[in-house]
């Protein structure tokens, strides 16, 4: 046991998770204590001993599903299935008409990604009753049927599983199904039909099947590809990086999703932080009227002088953004947390620019939430001039005309972008132009430090008139980074 | 520690079912996370969105432990004197006025012993938890609000269950007490107090779970409207909003539509009372938009 525990903490190890000797063995300890047998509370324990935060939970998840995949359920499959399917019987009468033909069927090739003796209809239906039924057990039987149906498993080649998992889904049609199923769900309203309200809540019902149906096909793949794999060399292959540890420029769509989810508490958590910061940093000068006040208690002698709050002015921001298609991903995102924090700056502008140039702050302050903000940019700011391939140079000039007298000493300017400028001119004093004006000229750029200045990148050029050029290409380079701005 | 206490709990399963009693629905994590606390003797760091039963753990814990809750609030310059213990100096002054007129022959090291003596120290939680007699629960509430340096004053309590105080010396714990502590994750805690701690993340429970905490909490309900509850608050829960409703907002709405005498919740109803579970006016407009749908703007 202890063995496979060492084996899964390097493996947690490799994917990121920062766990130290004492919590290894704690974890130790903790396995200890409690029943092996009971597989969520050997889970629960592992998590509560290994994982500290909650980021990095799903992490730990897939890791765990890897090594300590369930077995229980192996055992059943491939034993006489009698047994379970007369336990089906009796937890659900309602789902067994259905089901129960349909598992009969299925015992038969439950085994390594055998043919199947169920034709798809009958499939169909059984994952329709499992959808109405709720019922977990005829889940499971459902996703082992369609695993071994549609995924078309093939021994030994070294994938993750996604593509396995998108195939069977793609032959499931989950939607369709749940449309049905709402469909019938309406009709048996009679004349009446449904509300808003019962039909959203329906629909949402529904919903939270399907996503557990989609959970019970992943894990039944997942199952298969540890007996055929090994735990070791799946873990490898699926091993994915921490939420802060994402390369936004190269983030998968569902990547990006739980970046702008992770974007919510962080934005807190630096608000936070910035105020205590700005609070706490040094005395306001002291307060005449208060400490005369208080000299009275102590015959007319100042023994305890009071100062007022300080209040240090709070920075101007402007942002200046590349969106063109090579960083939009990037630029989009880091809008995003520009404006969640924005309470912390007195003034936040923005601009974007491809090769030419637009403000778009009052976007931002109309639209409730960023995204739809996010949305009118792309469609209403005015950022092309010629071809729609990024111009630094003629974006800067153009900034410089029209806005550079705004730029005062209290300013931060923060230029977004991975300074590939087509081998146009690059207009680099109006770079220089801006330092001499603001605060602080900081340029972010997504790209990884050592591609900078190779091709076409002139971000060397830029560089030189800038207090710093920062590599950001994560979530946690852009919090740090953040984090010293204010 | 010369005296173990002896455990608690004979497995995961009886916490959850002494939970259950005084009426605190948990999990499989949250059973097996105290079963563990109590077994490791470690503390719990309590993490989760506010209003999902943090707190109400702990009393929960301590009340079907029958242990005395001792309960410490976190702050912004909460400090040494505030958390762990103080000398009366009040006290000592006048030990040593009353001290001069009689006994003037006493040497000063005589009486410095004696003004440093446990008569003159005031505990405070953190200590208290340590000298307890009795069996105690320590709370350590929103400890993502005190400063980084001030949560370096737990690291010893956390780890060895003692206290050093210089001019007393060491105050070891009779007993180990189980210790929770709780945050909003407002920051980033440090490493050296998550790694003293087992870790519980306390999100917002699913629907089956919710329901039972409803039934629970709000008597005279039926299992429909319960159920209906649940399943929308599930649906509010997954919208954009600033702020997601908690379970105590939930419990909140339950009990007003028990007391309004509704059966079942029609669209008339949800709009009405919506601005129970939500607090932000454009987060009530759009729940409301987005669960009727009806249109946002359409206020006459």
């Amino acid at each position: 046991m202890l063995d496979v525990l060492n084996d899964f903490i390097v493996e947690l190890r490799r994917a990121g998770l920062p766990i130290s000797l004492t919590e290894h063995v704690d974890a130790a300890n903790a396995v200890s204590e409690i029943d092996l047998g009971q597989r969520a509370v050997f889970k629960s324990s592992l998590r509560a001993t290994l994982v500290k935060s909650e980021d990095h939970r799903s992490a730990f998840d897939s890791v765990f599903e890897i090594y300590f995949a369930d077995r229980r359920d192996l055992s059943q499959d491939e034993g006489p299935d009698d047994g379970s399917d007369e336990e089906e019987d009796e937890d659900d009468p309602d789902a067994a008409g259905k089901g129960a033909k349909g598992l009969k069927g299925a015992g038969k090739s439950m085994g390594q990604g055998g043919g199947s003796t169920m034709s798809a209809e009958e499939l169909a239906q059984m994952l329709e009753a499992a959808i109405r039924s709720n019922d977990a057990q005829m889940r499971a039987a459902v996703a082992q049927q369609a695993v071994s149906r549609y995924a078309g498993m093939e021994p030994g080649r070294p994938v993750g599983g996604t593509y396995y998992l998108y195939r069977t889904l793609r032959n499931l049609d989950l939607d369709g199904v749940l449309e049905k199923v709402l469909e019938e769900q309406r009709q048996g309203k009679g004349e009446a039909g449904m509300s808003g309200l019962e039909e959203r809540l329906a629909r949402d019902e529904l919903g939270a099947r399907v996503e557990g149906m989609k959970r019970a096909v992943e894990a039944e793949i997942r199952r298969r590809l540890v007996e055929d794999r090994g735990a070791e060399a799946l873990a490898r292959s699926v091993r994915k990086p921490l939420p802060e540890d994402v390369d936004v420029m190269h983030a998968s769509r569902d990547e990006m999703l739980s970046l702008q989810r992770a974007l919510g508490p962080l934005s807190r958590k630096l608000a936070v932080r910035l105020t205590r910061k700005r609070r706490h940093g040094r005395k306001g000068p002291l307060d005449f009227r208060q400490t005369v006040r208080r000299s009275l208690s102590t015959g007319g002698v100042p023994i305890d002088p009071r100062y007022k709050h300080p209040n240090p002015s709070k920075p101007e921001i402007v942002v200046i953004a590349d969106i063109s298609g090579s960083v939009a991903s990037f630029a989009r995102f880091t809008l995003h947390l520009v404006y969640a924090i924005s309470s912390q700056f007195s003034k936040v502008r923005s601009f974007v620019f491809v090769d030419n140039i637009d403000e778009v702050t009052r976007l931002f302050e109309v639209a409730d939430d960023p995204a739809d903000a996010i949305q009118r940019i792309n469609t209403e700011a005015d950022v092309i001039w010629v071809d729609g391939h990024s111009d630094y140079g003629h974006a800067f000039e153009r900034f410089h005309d029209r806005w550079a007298d705004e730029i005062n000493s209290r300013t931060s300017v923060l230029i977004l972008g991975d300074a590939r400028n087509n081998y146009h001119a690059s207009n680099a004093w109006v770079i220089a132009d801006l330092q001499a004006r603001a605060r602080h000229v900081y340029w972010l750029n997504p790209e990884p430090s050592s591609y900078w200045g190779s091709g076409d990148s002139i971000v060397g050029e830029y560089g030189v008139h800038c207090d710093s050029v920062v590599e950001v290409r994560t979530l946690r380079q852009l919090e740090k980074f953040v984090g010293e701005l204010a | 520690m010369n005296d173990i206490t002896a455990p608690r709990f004979s497995s995961p399963d009886e916490v959850a079912a002494r939970l259950d009693e005084v009426d605190y629905l948990s999990d499989e994590a949250i059973a097996a996370t105290v079963f563990l606390a109590d077994r490791l003797q470690k503390p719990i760091l309590v993490e989760g969105p506010a209003g999902t039963g943090k707190t109400q753990l702990a009393k929960s814990v301590a009340e079907l432990t029958g242990a005395r809750l001792i309960r410490l609030q976190c702050y912004e310059g909460l400090d040494e004197s505030k958390a762990l213990y103080e000398w009366n100096y009040r006290k000592q002054l006048l030990r040593i006025q009353a001290g001069q007129g009689t006994a003037a022959d006493r040497d000063w090291a005589e009486l410095e012993e004696d003004i440093f003596d446990e008569d003159f120290l005031l505990t405070r939680p953190l200590l208290e938890a340590i000298r307890a007699k009795d069996p105690v629960v320590l709370l350590i509430d929103e400890v993502d609000r005190v400063e980084l340096e001030t949560e370096a004053l737990m690291l010893e309590i956390l780890s060895e269950y003692q206290v050093s105080i210089p001019e007393l010396g060491t105050v070891t714990a009779e007993q180990i007490p189980m210790v929770f502590l709780t945050s909003n994750n407002t920051r980033e805690l440090s490493e050296a107090l998550k790694r003293r701690c087992l870790f519980l993340h306390v999100g917002y429970p699913d629907v089956e779970r919710e329901r039972l905490i409803v039934e629970r909490r709000v008597p005279g309900i039926s299992g429909e409207l319960a159920l209906q509850i649940a399943q929308i608050v599930r649906t509010i829960r997954s919208m954009e909003l600033r702020k997601h409703p908690s379970v105590s907002e939930t419990i909140d709405w339950a009990r007003t539509l028990v007391v309004l005498g509704k059966g079942e919740i029609d669209e008339k109803d949800a709009a009405d009372t919506l601005h129970i579970l939500l607090k932000y006016q454009s987060d009530i407009e759009r729940a409301r938009h987005e669960l009727l749908g009806t249109k946002p703007a359409s206020r006459t």
